[in-house]
């Protein structure tokens, strides 16, 4: 058994191919060699190709005129090819923000009906969450484009309801105009806000030393609404709403949803509130039973167990889950591609399709995409690590 | 503790089987709920009826009787189908055999943990519906009974397989894995070689098929590989590994594809044949679900305890020998359910060759409706319907089984 190295005097013995800390270091820089050789054989490749071929590989294409519209937005085909992308990166965003948001909370809707007591609500919420969440998403956004254009109105006769207008060349719904004083207006909300964050605090710090009735939402709110009313009346109402009004084939006021932005929202938000309807389950069910026989015990009703005691708990477990559903989602958000919605990918596409290099074009989409992705993992990082209870 | 477990078990209180008493626990326990009831239910039998009303009566299936064969098979030479019929039989029997050798595997742990398993006829045919009523729906659109006998008769012989194997002993059933990886390349040669059919010319759901179970069959090793890797302790390896991982799960699966139609070719040498549409999209799959596989199996090897590695040193066996016997053996059964996952979810993923231009089974969908005789009349609406409900019977039915195995396999119990 002498040998075997036990002190430091004996490592030298070990002979060089059997020394551990060399092969380690010889692995390592092995793989280096290996992935660095594979790197710059692609890349020689991929310029002799581009030479070869007469593409350019640097990124001045940006700077030149995009020569297409894109629809929906003020983009004029005079703009440059970053505008577009620029354009084009905005709507993805838009449709993932939005989409998180709507999917989120009907995920948590469903999620908890699927729980109730009533055997008919459990299950339809289980339908629900089992129909959607089995169909690809492409799938989805496809049938949901399809009912938009065959089965909606033509625009002529365009069905209008209650404020909303529905055709296949879009749904508008009731929206804004911003008057005059919006800008001062927004001020004005936003010291209201401010206002009522004071009287929320000092209510709070009150009832904690004389340990009377806070009553501190109520009283904020009073306060940010009475800001708010006084601002509305001596701004000489600076937002108006603006209903959607049919006149032969245009439509005036409101706000517009096309067909592509609308086809992809609903599939988005309803495809991935399936998959947060069954993590917000799983999670409620893993929530210890004890907590909801303890809120039985203190005379709880069956309404603030829930929203007090079993959701705050289960939202902690699902908040990591959940997270990767959104990270899905925004980069499912790409599907829109499909039915011609301008998002990232398919400015991109239409730029590469009238001339312009698509391994530059490409990269770029995949860089947008891997940013937002990057940043969204960021982002539920920190929710996740502020949620989490700290222990000891 | 012994005389807990040794108690005889308490009668199980007997459920009220009255129906009013379950109305009333049910549906009508308090007025919220009541109400809830009175305004659902309605609702609920309207929309049931109309979804069975087109199905069965409004529904004008002629779109899918006289496009049966482009649904399945998309522009694939119509005289070599025989090939088609020899590869489903030996394909059938590949996953038989691989499907009868996990149940097999499960059964065993069932009973070595004490929870045995006695499936009854009720639970047998609950769980052999969905394929059984999918294979019967599509064979109702057939004309003629050829492709009926023949479909029978390559499913039973997957059954048969399935069967020889769940009586295999453990030792015998260690070579169906192999059998089953050879049985399916078997079935693709029969396809695309001998002078048979280049994946160009395949489409609908047979190129849907492809896709899904070549590109699992090669990202399972690539995503081991990365898997070890990402678990080194060699930190440049690691590093490594982790940045391929998290570049594709990071990536749009699209995007991914568009890259490897439009520019995968410029990273090879000018001299070398650019590889077919068909292959390149497979490569960007097996890339993009070799990352998803990766950490699916981290999940595994994180899971395997310290002392099993600490236990192989012990016994003499090299690091290598210590991977392949003791510690993946443990982490892959634990995440077999996670890996049927990420097999409904390529396959659902599949359907984005549409958008580089393929005729998968949803593309098809959307063609057919462009022929001269269904042009401009909505048929759209079946077409979509019969191809969504293919896709929703067949990941539904796997992410059912999914659910069993994990019960099964007693994940996350010991």
């Amino acid at each position: 058994m002498a040998g075997v190295g036990l002190s430091a005097t004996d490592a030298p013995r070990v002979a060089v191919w059997r020394d551990v800390r060399i092969l380690r270091g010889a692995l390592q820089v092995g793989f280096v060699v290996g992935v660095v050789a594979l790197g710059v054989w692609l890349v020689s490749n991929l310029t002799t190709n581009l030479d070869r071929l007469g593409i350019r590989s640097d990124f001045e294409f940006l700077g030149a005129p995009a020569g297409f519209r894109i629809l929906g937005s003020d983009f004029e085909a005079s703009g440059t090819i970053r505008e577009a992308l620029i354009v084009g990166i905005t709507n993805s965003i838009r449709v993932a923000v939005i989409g998180m948001i709507l999917a989120l909370l009907l995920g948590i809707v469903v999620g908890v009906a699927r729980l109730s007591q009533n055997w008919l609500i459990a299950r339809v919420a289980s339908g629900f969450v089992e129909l959607l969440r089995n169909v690809p998403p492409l799938v989805l956004v496809i049938v949901f484009y399809q009912v938009t254009l065959e089965v909606l109105p033509r625009i002529q006769d365009a069905a209008v309801s209650n404020g909303f207008l529905f055709s296949n060349r879009g749904v508008w719904i009731p929206w804004v105009t911003l008057g005059e004083g919006s800008r001062t207006y927004l001020a004005v909300l936003l010291a209201g806000l401010a206002a009522a964050i004071v009287v929320a605090r000092a209510r709070r710090a009150r009832f904690e030393r004389t340990g009377e009735p806070a009553r501190a939402g109520l009283l904020a709110t009073a306060t940010f609404l009475v800001v708010a009313g006084v601002g509305w009346l001596v701004l000489d109402p600076p937002i108006t709403p603006s209903l959607p009004v049919l006149d032969g084939r245009l439509v005036e006021g409101g706000a517009s949803l096309y067909p592509e932005y609308l086809s992809l929202l609903l599939a988005m938000v309803l495809y991935t509130a399936s998959f947060i309807a069954e993590i917000v389950r799983g999670s409620i069910q893993a929530v210890p039973k004890g907590q909801t026989e303890a809120a039985d015990a203190l005379g709880l009703s069956p309404g603030q167990r829930l929203r007090q005691v079993t959701l705050p708990q289960a939202l902690r477990i699902a908040a990591p889950a959940t997270g990767n559903e959104f990270l899905n989602l925004t980069k499912n958000v790409s599907l829109g591609v499909a039915v011609g919605y301008a998002e990232l990918l398919r400015v991109a596409q239409t730029a590469t399709g009238n001339g312009q290099p698509a391994p530059q074009s490409l990269s770029l989409v995949l860089l947008g995409y891997l940013t937002l992705s990057i940043i969204i993992s960021l982002v539920v990082n920190v929710a996740n690590r502020r949620l989490q209870l700290v222990e000891r | 503790m012994a005389a807990a477990i040794d108690a005889p078990a308490a009668v199980p209180p007997v459920r009220p089987r009255d129906p009013v008493v379950w109305l009333r626990r049910n549906l009508f326990s308090s007025w919220p709920s009541a109400v809830a009831t009175l305004v659902l239910a309605p609702a609920v039998a309207i929309t049931l009826f109309r979804f069975v009303r087109f199905l069965v009566v409004d529904a004008r299936w002629e779109i899918v009787r006289v496009n049966l064969a482009l649904y399945l098979i998309g522009p694939f030479p119509r005289d070599q189908v025989g090939r088609l019929w020899i590869a489903l039989a030996v394909l059938a029997v590949a996953l038989g055999a691989g499907a009868g050798a996990i149940a097999a595997t499960a059964r065993e742990t069932a009973e070595a943990a004490g929870r045995p398993l006695n499936a009854g006829w009720g639970e047998r045919i609950r769980r052999a519906g969905p394929p059984v009523l999918l294979v019967v729906g599509i064979l109702a659109f057939a004309s003629g009974v050829e492709p009926v006998l023949l479909t029978v008769g390559a499913l039973g012989l997957g059954a048969a397989a399935a069967a020889v194997t769940q009586r295999l002993s453990p030792r015998g059933r260690r070579a169906v894995p192999a059998l089953t990886v050879l049985g399916i390349g078997a079935s693709l040669a029969i396809i695309s070689r001998f002078g048979g059919v280049p994946a160009t010319d395949w489409g609908g759901l047979l190129i849907t098929m492809f896709y899904t179970i070549g590109a699992l069959l090669l990202a399972f090793p690539i995503g081991i590989l990365f898997a070890l890797g990402r678990r080194s302790t060699l930190p440049v390896v690691r590093w490594g590994c982790t940045a391929y991982v998290e570049f594709f799960r990071g990536s749009p699966l699209i995007t991914l594809l568009f890259v490897g139609w439009l520019i995968l070719p410029f990273f090879l040498p000018p001299d070398f044949p650019t590889p077919g549409l068909v292959t390149r999209a497979l490569i960007i799959f097996v890339f993009f679900t070799s990352a998803y596989v990766a950490e699916i199996v981290r999940g595994g090897l994180q899971a395997v305890g310290r002392g099993q590695r600490e236990a192989a040193q012990a016994l003499g066996l090299t690091p290598w020998k210590q991977t392949r016997l003791v510690i993946l053996p443990q982490a892959l059964r634990a995440v077999i359910p996670g890996l049927v996952g990420q097999a409904i979810s390529l396959f659902k993923d599949t359907t984005l060759v549409l958008i580089i231009g393929q005729s998968d089974l949803l593309a098809v969908s959307r063609s057919v409706t462009k022929q001269d005789q269904f042009l401009g009349q909505g048929y759209i609406v079946e077409s979509l319907t019969f191809v969504a409900i293919v896709y929703w019977v067949i990941s539904y039915w796997m992410s059912r089984e999914s659910q069993r195995l994990e019960a099964r396999l007693g994940v996350g119990t010991r």
